[in-house]
């Protein structure tokens, strides 16, 4: 089963529900993006989904045993950790670990998976450098490198964008619309409401503990919804390059 | 890489034929091995198997047990500066065999004492996995390790505190010092599998350490399971450092150096530098341990001691090294 299936689902951080009785089912070939404002939830729908918090309810992912779920899922953190100063390709090398039998090295599909993860985020230049080195927006572009060399059905990523320019960033999502094209699905939580407009499939607004907008993101992007939810006024408007949201003022 | 291995395990055999030829009888080196292999010759043999032996195979197991531990530790904690004796076993260890030492348990037998460290260090353990077994991070795991060190240190202190007897409390201090004189092959007997079965079960968590460079949520979503892996931690560490302390008491500085001068050597990756650590933790004590006996060969002078007085200095440079980089 690809994708990710939600029934039912809460999570509570102490005493208070952060999450209650979501539904939400994602298939192949969708970008989701998770908006929400701070402390919606973002998050927190992710790593219970995955099973890393304790929840109720059903979730697809939580189900699965640990090395199933390694393998059907890829997860990008937001706390960009690098533990030791390993190499740029060795970092990636890691998203590979899932795949590998007990002892067994790295074989050339691994390697294939390793190579095409570094050129689709640009990384050919990096592969021998220090990754604790690297530029902190470098260091996110690696790490969403190891994450795509997972190579897995379903990728989930945690504000992905924050912390690269504007190339990068762009070319992020570029990045990941394309896995989606490609039949994976891809969920990504993000604040920047111009680029999930414009890479997004589709969108899910969290707010107050529960889905507050589900839909396309022309649907989901209205003067309304981003008042009440965000408080906010944006511009909106559609280009030949698609869809333009540009926040301009606090209600 | 490579060469690397072939160095570390040269340096290995090296240091071991040198740790067996060297001493106070002043045995020549053919004269020597002939009595170590072929048993000709009385009071050579006896001098070679039962003194010699025993305290190069320990030497090899004490610093495999601490440079393994050590690794293993920091690569749990993802932190340089972690060693083996920061779940507190080594110094529960050292207060089961100064409580031996006080009582006059340990003059009972020759193994009375590792055996009463042993008990110390498995004590430690039931604390550790109560307070941080299953649930609880890491950081719950260095807290009760701490609150364990501490309270194994005071009773130690209130042990020597309340000796009566000078001469118990002098053979205490000396013993904590950490040394290798003296062993016999049963001391060897008894470390072994508990080093050797630790050993196993660390290495075999190489590649968990490996994920957790991303992070323990990162890890955990590659199909770590993070609450086992600290079981095998705690059980392997505790299982050779142990072990490692029951025989020849306790020797400074050798899990914390280690592992952090073959660092840049192993690409830094940690399932690399586990083997790499135990390898070079045995050249460090066989090395420490040469030097004991050529330096003040008639002063007794204490492998722990060195240990520190050399590791101490090694570890102010690598640290000016790391800060001159960053």
């Amino acid at each position: 089963m690809n994708g990710l299936v939600l029934q039912d689902f809460s999570v509570a951080r102490g005493p208070c529900d952060v999450l209650r009785d979501i539904a939400l089912t994602v298939g192949p070939g969708e970008c989701v993006g998770l908006l929400g404002p701070n402390g919606a939830g973002k998050t927190t729908l992710m790593r219970g989904a995955l099973g890393l918090m304790a929840h109720r309810g059903m979730s697809s992912l939580s189900a699965l045993p640990l090395k199933t779920r390694a393998k059907t899922v890829a997860w990008l953190p937001q706390a960009r950790e690098i533990a030791w100063p390993v190499t740029v390709e060795t970092l990636i090398a890691l998203g590979r670990l899932p795949h590998l039998a007990p002892g067994a090295s790295p074989a050339s599909e691994d390697q294939a998976a390793i190579d095409s993860a570094i050129a689709r985020m640009g990384l050919e230049s990096f592969r021998t450098r220090i990754a604790t080195q690297l530029s902190g927006g470098e260091q996110a572009r690696v790490l969403i490198a190891r994450a795509l060399a997972q190579s897995t059905p379903l990728l989930m990523v945690d504000e992905p964008a924050a912390g690269l320019d504007p190339a990068h960033q762009l070319g992020l999502m570029q990045v990941l619309a394309d896995e989606a094209r490609g039949g994976r699905s891809v969920i990504a939580s993000m604040h920047d409401l111009g680029l999930a407009a414009r890479y997004c499939t589709r969108l899910v607004v969290l707010w107050r503990g529960g889905i507050a907008a589900d839909g396309r993101p022309d649907e989901v992007l209205t003067p309304d919804l981003l008042a009440e939810v965000f408080q906010i006024r944006a511009h909106i408007t559609t280009s030949p390059d698609g869809p333009i949201v540009q926040p301009v003022g606090v209600i | 890489m490579r060469v690397l291995w072939i160095t570390l395990g040269a340096l290995v055999v090296v240091l071991f034929a040198a740790s067996l030829l060297i001493g106070p009888a002043g045995l020549a080196p053919l004269q020597a091995l002939s009595a170590l292999i072929r048993g000709d010759a009385l009071a050579e043999t006896l001098v070679m198997r039962e003194i010699r032996l025993p305290r190069a195979i320990l030497a090899v197991l004490v610093g495999g047990a601490l440079g393994l531990a050590g690794a293993a530790m920091q690569g749990y904690l993802r932190n340089p500066l972690a060693e083996p004796g920061l779940i507190g076993v080594s110094g529960s260890a050292a207060l089961g065999a100064v409580l031996a030492l006080q009582t006059g348990f340990a003059a009972m037998h020759v193994l009375a004492l590792p055996f009463a460290a042993l008990a110390g260090a498995v004590l430690a353990v039931l604390i550790i996995l109560a307070l941080a077994g299953a649930h609880g991070g890491s950081i719950t795991l260095i807290l009760a390790g701490i609150a364990v060190s501490a309270l194994a240190g005071a009773l130690t202190s209130l042990v020597l505190n309340l000796s009566p007897n000078p001469f118990a409390a002098s053979e205490i201090v000396f013993w904590m010092m950490g040394s290798l004189q003296d062993r016999s092959m049963t001391h060897v007997w008894l470390a072994a599998p508990f080093i050797v079965l630790g050993g196993v079960v660390l290495l075999a968590q190489g590649r968990k350490f490996d994920a957790l460079t991303l992070g323990e949520d990162a890890a955990a979503s590659m199909g770590v399971h993070l609450g086992r892996l600290r079981l095998a931690l705690v059980l392997g560490v505790a299982s050779m450092v142990g072990a490692a302390t029951a025989v020849a008491g306790a020797i400074g500085f050798v899990g914390l150096v280690v592992p952090h001068i073959l660092r840049p050597l192993v690409g830094a990756r940690p399932s690399v530098l586990l083997p790499a650590s135990a390898l070079g933790g045995a050249v460090l004590v066989l090395m420490a341990d040469i030097a004991v006996r050529v330096i003040l060969p008639t002063r007794d002078l204490k492998l722990g001691v060195l240990t520190a007085i050399v590791g101490a200095p090694l570890f102010l440079h690598l640290i000016y090294k790391t800060r001159a980089q960053a």
